[in-house]
């Protein structure tokens, strides 16, 4: 199977994205939403929109120097600004009905920094547990499975690939200067389990043809495994690709970012556990021969 | 094989039974048009998020510095119990008010009070109502001339009422047959829940504090053989008293009781409603807010629909043209799938979000993924020359693994997510969850049953042909 052949090809692809999100995430920094430091945001919607100009200064005149102020759409701005009461919420709407333009409120939320902290700590949190989650039942689901490679190898990969599938799409957001939310978050933990799932497929039917023996050669096991799960991988791969782009296209606005960083979730955990995760055991059985 | 047939019509045959009570139960499907057992199915309706019906929701902390460690669950209770009351008095149908615990591990318990108001938009309006401290008010009947001006009014509302003029209620009797006392909730110091040692029936026992012992002693000495109307936020619309007790005689000890045909449950109502009166919670604190405008709702919500209508049918499309026969019963079998999590959404009253819709579109396109697995192993076991259906068995029985090593860690994820998430967040988990589980289901038994009830054998050319796939490859 070519893939194993030429694996250090696509061993080296995966670094050069790597290192691709590492200096997009040092050079760009995230861009931490409210979600998790706090703050308001508001959308309005003015049947003329006025001059962003004229919306700044009459922000800044009621006391909201800091506010981000941002087009939306045809006739909608959005404005950012620290958390805010109830009284100043009602402020902030006053200063945006400038010299009358009629205007309507369509959303607003305000998040206060208690809050946001909070769900940072579940954030990590849930991210580990994932991480120990999967790891844990993968050395289960392999137990019987430890020649030639020790049954806790096949999660030690699939952590790495995990670590890979969540770090390209972080870069690609970061570079793209794409706001992080808990919905930011809610795609990364999906992007986990479903490239988990990806790779369990092709090691599941390792896991069979070192049962049935059908070569002594692991290279060769793996190289067959690889070519009898491959076009179930893209399939599936391609089937849910196209339906997040059909969200991405037609679907609700809050869920734009969310199926891009799930589509391209799917795309990298796709490669991952096709030309990494299978890959890296013929390595590290190569490994554990020499030594 | 009559067997598997008979098995397979009865799966058709339910799938049609659910996906009818899905169109029977939205009215948009079939706009003019009444069919059968409509009315029953409208009983039960999908469950939007704020995001998609518009609303506002208010989430609380609860300052509890003073309330004893062992009372913060009454307390807690009540206050739920009294912001439910107001807003429902909004005029909010569907409102939920639910208390939250947070912390204790590592940082202070704190309490949370979480407010959904669909439909609502006035966050100003919502957010004085609940600030407001609780008002408990005890008021005595009318007496003497004010009984018969009294009735005199209400005649003469009713005789309003009945040739149609407009009901002024004047300002004297918005009270109803009651007026308003000095005694109100800063003079109640607890209300208990106890039982008659007796009876054994609950009773609820009120104590006053000194000032309104006396206060107390005096209403009673005034009012016995009368009832006592005890209410709770009646400015705040809530008009029929909580409670209203007939005075048997003159109490002076400012130990009160309030017995009668209480269920423990109703007593225990009762006392919290009395308590909240001198709610013990110092301050209720905005902590967050989130407002959705409805036509905002409403947009995001047809275009989730949409987004679903067309993502099934691209999933659909390249099912059938891939697949070919075997791609024809994913599909029948995905569309049992749908109407199966559809129905299941309704019945367990599961809110969707957006991100639950989301979620379940996604869904749809891992449901297809167990297809796959088995139909690629089929068509494997067809090559080494095996007939149809020792094919079909093989493929299922070594896909199997397969399918349930990968669903658990996406349940595993689910759950996880699950625990993460604030209320648009759990959506998207709980429909991502289930419709792994469903279409677990779904894969290995309705296809599998659709796929023995054909009538093929063998493994000739054209047999290869149909469970083949690919776009141009005939096998």
């Amino acid at each position: 199977m070519f893939i194993v052949t030429y694996r250090k090809y696509f061993f080296a692809i995966a670094i050069l994205g790597v290192l691709f999100a590492l200096f997009s995430i040092t050079t760009k920094g995230f861009n931490v939403g409210m979600d998790f430091v706090g703050g308001s945001i508001i959308e309005v919607s003015y049947d003329t929109r006025p001059d962003i100009e004229v919306i700044k200064t009459a922000l800044t005149g009621a006391g909201f120097e800091n506010a981000r102020v941002q087009m939306a759409g045809e006739s909608d701005v959005i404005v950012k600004t620290t958390a805010l009461t109830e009284v100043q919420r009602q402020e902030l709407t006053k200063a945006l009905a400038v010299e009358n333009f009629a205007m309507e409120e369509k959303r607003f939320s305000s998040i206060g920094p208690t809050i946001g902290k909070e769900l940072r700590t579940k954030a990590w949190i849930a991210i580990t547990l994932v991480i120990i989650g999967i790891v844990l039942f993968l050395a289960f689901a392999f137990r019987k499975v430890s020649e030639p490679i020790a049954s806790w190898k096949y999660g030690a990969i699939t952590t790495v690939t995990l670590l890979f599938d969540i770090l390209i799409p972080v870069g690609a957001f970061t570079f793209l200067g794409k706001e992080i939310d808990a919905l930011f978050i809610v795609a990364l933990l999906a992007i986990m389990g479903l490239s988990v799932h990806d790779t369990i497929v092709v090691f599941d039917r390792i896991r069979e043809n070192l049962k049935l023996k059908v070569s002594n050669d692991f290279p060769t096991v793996v190289g067959k495994s690889l070519g009898q799960t491959f076009t179930r991988s893209i399939n599936t791969s391609v089937t849910i690709m196209l339906v997040l782009g059909v969200i991405f296209f037609f679907g609700p606005a809050s869920t734009k970012d969310f199926s891009l960083l799930l589509w391209i979730g799917i795309f990298v955990g796709t490669y991952s556990s096709i030309f990494l995760a299978s890959p890296l055991l013929v390595t590290l059985e190569k490994r554990q021969n020499k030594a | 094989m009559w067997k598997t047939r008979l098995g397979a019509l009865l799966i058709l045959l339910i799938g049609s039974g659910i996906g009818y009570f899905l169109y029977a139960s939205e009215p948009s499907l079939h706009k003019d048009k009444v069919v059968p057992y409509e009315e029953k199915a409208q009983n039960i309706p999908f469950k939007l998020g704020l995001d998609l019906s518009g609303g506002v929701e208010l989430v609380y902390q609860a300052d509890l510095s003073s309330v004893k460690p062992e009372d913060i669950k009454n307390a807690m209770d009540s206050l739920r119990d009294v912001i439910e009351r107001r807003v429902n008095a909004f005029g909010v149908s569907e409102a939920i008010v639910q208390v939250e615990q947070k912390g204790g591990i590592t940082s202070p318990v704190e309490y949370r009070l979480i407010v959904e108001l669909p439909g609502v938009t006035d966050v100003k309006k919502a957010v004085e109502m609940i600030g407001q401290t609780p008002k408990l008010e005890f008021m005595i009947e009318r007496s003497g001339k004010d009984v018969e001006a009294y009735n005199k009014a209400i005649e003469k509302l009713k005789a309003d009422q009945e040739a149609g003029r407009p009901l002024v209620i004047p300002a004297e009797y918005i009270t109803g047959p009651y007026v308003a006392t000095e005694l109100n909730g800063r003079f109640l110091d607890r209300a208990v829940l106890e039982f008659d040692q007796t009876t054994r029936e609950p009773v609820v026992s009120l104590v006053f504090n000194k000032q309104g012992a006396d206060v107390f002693a005096q209403m009673t000495k005034d009012n016995v053989g009368k009832t006592i109307a005890i209410y709770l936020d009646r400015d705040l619309g809530n008009p029929e008293p909580i409670s209203a007790p007939v005075v048997r005689e003159a109490i002076l000890g400012g130990k009160a009781q309030i017995t009668g045909q209480f269920t423990p449950q109703e007593a225990k109502t009762l006392v919290g409603r009395l308590n909240s009166g001198a709610l013990p919670v110092d301050k209720l604190e905005l902590l967050s807010t989130q407002t959705i405008s409805a036509p905002l709702g409403a947009k995001s919500l047809s275009e989730g629909v949409w987004a679903g209508v067309w993502g099934i049918l691209i999933v659909a499309a390249f099912l059938i043209l891939w697949y070919r026969l075997p791609g024809i019963i994913a599909v029948v079998a995905l569309a049992i799938y749908i109407v199966l999590m559809l129905s299941l959404f309704k019945l367990f009253g599961i809110t969707l979000t957006a991100a639950g819709i989301a979620g379940f579109i996604l869904s749809v396109g891992m449901a297809v993924d167990a297809n796959i697995l088995i139909f690629e192993r089929t068509k494997e076991e067809l090559r080494k020359g095996h007939g149809v259906h020792e094919a079909i068995r093989e493929g299922f029985a070594r896909a199997w693994t397969s399918i349930r090593d990968s669903n658990i860690s996406s349940i595993i994820t689910a759950i996880i997510l699950f625990w993460f998430g604030t209320s648009l967040i759990k959506g998207f988990a709980l429909t991502f969850g289930l419709g792994v589980i469903v279409s677990m289901f779904s894969a290995i038994t309705v296809s599998r049953l659709l796929l023995y009830a054909l009538p093929f054998k063998g493994h000739g050319s054209f047999v290869r042909a149909l469970f083949g796939s690919g776009f141009f490859k005939i096998h």
